[in-house]
């Protein structure tokens, strides 16, 4: 699956996006954010505060618990601050 | 008519809004909201140079639209339009677009509103600053605890 990166996630990770194939036990988006989080020191730096990372699945608003079984497109991101 | 577009261009709010009215005679009210960045935001309040806006192309329209769709669902509108820019933008210069137009003014004012709230806390867009004191770092705005609020206030 694709994952992207916004606002600071973008330049903690040094990546807007990435293709990843996370084991079977990586159910979650809280899992995959942990999965992520374990690649490297920048993925563990971009993660390491997860009660602040927002996250979508193929563009739609979705909770930590959320399934990530047939996404094509996760993203996490920021508290969101346009308008 | 109704619109979302996503740009890095200025928009002319008045072109926009009479976009709404064109060639109909049962629109009784349109109001227009326009957001601008200012100034005096930055870090500490000490001065901002510009801000760029990052947002997540796709998403960014398809979240606007299912606000307008909910915002149909509430009220009889006849039109509305969502203009979000994005890129550098500086001090003085427009950021965000909201008009909506129905009979009467009740359900253009509630909406206009209901839009801006959700937007603020739902699009995702991300404003980094600029501080116009180039010793400074800049940095990502922090979300407002007061905007979380006044979208949760439109919550069923």
């Amino acid at each position: 699956m694709k994952v992207l990166y916004f606002a600071w996630l973008r330049e903690r990770v040094g990546l807007a996006e990435e293709e990843v194939t996370p084991p079977a036990e990586v159910v979650t988006v809280a899992d995959l954010a942990r999965w992520l989080a374990a690649q490297d020191e920048a993925h563990a730096y971009a993660f390491d505060n997860p009660a602040v990372v927002r996250a979508a699945i193929d563009r739609r608003h979705v909770k930590p618990d959320s399934a990530i079984a047939g996404a094509r497109e996760v993203a996490f991101f920021p508290p969101m601050t346009g308008g | 008519m109704f619109a979302v577009r996503i740009q890095r261009e200025p928009f002319d709010a008045v072109a926009e809004s009479a976009a709404l009215a064109a060639g109909r005679t049962d629109v009784g009210a349109i109001v227009t909201f326009t957001g601008l960045c200012r100034a005096d935001a930055g870090p500490d309040g000490a001065g901002l140079a510009a801000l760029t806006l990052e947002h997540y192309p796709g998403m960014a329209e398809e979240e606007i639209e299912r606000h307008v769709e909910e915002a149909r669902r509430r009220w009889p509108l006849t039109g509305a339009i969502v203009v979000h820019r994005h890129g550098r933008l500086e001090p003085g210069d427009p950021i965000v677009f909201v008009a909506t137009a129905s009979y009467h003014r009740a359900a253009a004012f509630a909406a206009a509103e209901f839009l801006m709230d959700w937007l603020k806390t739902s699009a995702p867009f991300w404003k980094k600053e600029e501080p116009l004191d180039v010793a400074r770092s800049g940095g990502w705005v922090e979300a407002k605890a007061s905007d979380d609020a006044a979208a949760d206030r439109w919550r069923e």
